[in-house]
């Protein structure tokens, strides 16, 4: 009963492929479909790096440059605003379309730097754990279990309390408080490869536990390390910006989102668009970095449990 | 049972020694309390004196021993700052943080519970497209900023609410939504799947089959099974919950351990810093405790399994 019904399925899907089989331009043009808006938020993204990036040469202004004169300008489109600043400018009269440019590049640097080191340490430990188990995955399990319950943003602000607000201390900071996410994934995924039998392959054909780990483990969890690592972009962002926002990060007069929020705040009361703006642009990043990431994982494993 | 209560134990011992090691060692290990505490202009002699005072020229372990025993007995040393029990000042500002955690928790469960549900059970329906792009683009959110804009619209524009403070009821809307909305998307998708994964279990094709009305299957079958993920995933996420109330605390100056810390960050006030850090994680941890205790309670596969 089951056989038959299975060869009428498959029979029936042989009917379906012959009438009409779509073309592989119409099945890659379909997968494109289904990763619309990871697209768009790629595009997105890489207009603000790259406006970042390119600041010196699209910026309209010198983001240091004050002119008390026209402190407070409301955005262009506002009564009283000047074309020559669009989004209005701050309580010194530094323009802050400038400012929003120039301050994406401290984000976005920090960002990507600390996940590459919090990426390194936590792969490394959560292969470490899973391949070996024993004492030492006990250890970083518990290390792991420590940090998770820290809160990530105490954590943060307690050591920076103390090593003082600079750029590569906030690079070491958050890569240090962001890797027990990717350990714990990495071991847990690590424990199931072990088991599986490339590995005892592997082993009866004499390759060394490094070279297992290296060659064999580690490019089956690539997709997963990338995916994670585009997510925690985000993450670490909102994080610095809330640094910078409470006066412990980037420090004035460098632009960054975060410290233009907390500048703006004092101002909110008669001009909005000194703290709205800034914001915007951490939302609109950390927005496009999660969609693309989510797409990323779609494209590349859509049953990966993140 | 018995087995599990004392295996979540001696977890729970193991995580509290470990956050202990890692507070002090913010302060003893990353920095030197004596170069934060003199002015940087005192004397070799002054720096050794203090140095003495404060027992620092002891090995590292003797002056850990100090810290853990004190510390149990609720002795973190005086405020630099204050010259009060870091401790009695900590647990001062204790209530308005649970206050705020709380409210924060309703408002979250108020959006996340019926809207999972609900586009669990309408899965990729209109309805649950539009929950899903709420909760992506809630994710993220910089709550600091969503609090700010907050501010600018209720508090300025409207002058419907107080900007800050603590006090009445009105002083509560606008932080525990803000915390609210900083929990609800996850918290909205894994209610979400945990429903999905229940509806696909064989005990509700059982009760269907039986005849039971699909509005009895969902209440009585569905929901209570559900329940389990659903508290597992507050539990963890308590943590986080935490993390954001001393982001929204910030914003809105309310009278909580967060901004006591934030205040003493500033102050280089290190007592009450590792004190609050200490009792936030303690917090955590029991919370984690009792939410392990409840589900091991409820559902006997977890404690025999693990």
């Amino acid at each position: 009963m089951k056989v038959a019904s299975a060869d009428g399925e498959v029979a029936l899907k042989e009917v379906a492929a012959e009438s009409s089989a779509p073309t592989a331009a119409q099945v890659s043009l379909r997968r494109l479909w289904r990763l619309k808006w990871g697209l768009a938020a790629a595009a997105i993204l890489l207009l603000i790096v790259g406006a970042a990036a390119l600041a010196p040469w699209v910026s309209p202004h010198d983001p240091l440059q004050v002119n008390i004169r026209h402190r407070l300008a409301p955005p262009a489109w506002m009564e009283g605003g000047a074309a020559a600043h669009p989004l209005g400018t701050d309580q010194v009269g530094r323009d802050l379309l400038a400012r929003m440019i120039y301050g994406g590049r401290a984000s976005l640097v920090i960002g990507v730097s600390a996940v590459v080191l919090s990426a390194t340490v936590g792969v490394l430990l959560g292969l470490g754990g899973g391949y070996f188990g024993g004492r030492a995955d006990w250890l970083i399990m518990t290390l792991i279990n420590v940090m998770l319950t820290f809160p990530f943003v105490l954590l943060a602000l307690a050591v920076i309390a103390v090593l003082g607000p600079s750029l590569p201390n906030m690079i070491i900071v958050l890569g240090i408080a962001d890797w027990p996410f990717y350990a714990r994934v990495i071991r847990a995924e690590t424990l199931s490869i072990r088991e599986r039998e490339f590995i005892t392959a592997g082993r009866a054909l004499g390759m060394s536990h490094l070279r297992i780990i290296f060659r064999q483990i580690l490019p089956n969890l690539m997709s997963a390390i990338v995916v994670i690592a585009t997510l925690q972009v985000a993450r670490v962002i909102i994080l610095e910006s809330f640094l910078s926002f409470l006066g412990l990060g980037i420090q004035p007069p460098t632009p960054a989102w975060g410290n233009m929020l907390g500048e703006g705040r004092i101002y909110m009361l008669n001009s909005w668009w000194i703290a709205a703006f800034p914001g915007l642009a951490i939302f609109v990043t950390t927005l496009t970095i999660n969609l693309m990431g989510n797409a990323l994982r779609d494209w590349l494993d859509p049953h990966m449990n993140l | 049972m018995r087995n599990y209560v004392a295996r979540q134990l001696v977890q729970l011992v193991v995580v509290i020694i470990g956050i202990s090691i890692l507070s002090f060692g913010i302060l003893h290990v990353i920095g030197d309390p004596v170069l934060l505490l003199l002015p940087q202009n005192a004397g070799r002699e002054e720096f050794e004196r203090y140095r003495k005072l404060l027992g620092l020229d002891q090995p590292i372990y003797v002056q850990y021993w100090k810290f853990f025993s004190n510390a149990i007995q609720g002795d973190f040393g005086k405020s630099w700052y204050a010259d009060t029990p870091a401790f009695r000042l900590v647990l001062e500002r204790m209530p308005p943080t649970i206050y705020l955690t709380f409210a924060g928790l309703g408002v979250a469960m108020l959006i996340a519970l019926p809207l999972g549900i609900l586009s669990a059970l309408k899965r990729h329906s209109v309805v649950d497209t539009l929950c899903t792009a709420v909760a992506v683009a809630g994710q993220a959110m910089p709550i600091f900023w969503l609090g700010i804009m907050l501010i600018i619209i209720f508090a300025v524009q409207l002058k419907a609410l107080p900007a800050s403070g603590y006090g009445t009821w009105q002083h509560f809307l606008m932080p525990a939504f803000c915390l609210g909305a900083f929990l609800a998307p996850i918290t909205m998708r894994l209610v979400r799947s945990g429903v999905i994964e229940v509806m696909n279990m064989e005990y509700i094709k059982t009760a269907r089959a039986k005849g039971v009305g699909e509005r009895m299957v969902v209440a009585k079958h569905a929901l209570r099974n559900a329940c389990i993920p659903v508290i597992t995933v507050l539990g963890i996420q308590f943590g986080q919950l935490l993390g954001g109330a001393i982001i929204t605390e910030t914003v809105f100056a309310w009278p909580g351990v967060a901004t006591l810390t934030v205040e003493s960050i500033r102050n280089q006030d290190f007592p009450v810093v590792q004190c609050a850090v200490v009792l936030l994680a303690l917090v955590i941890v029991s919370v984690n405790l009792v939410v392990d205790l409840v589900v091991g309670f409820i559902d006997p596969r977890i404690r025999v399994g693990a």
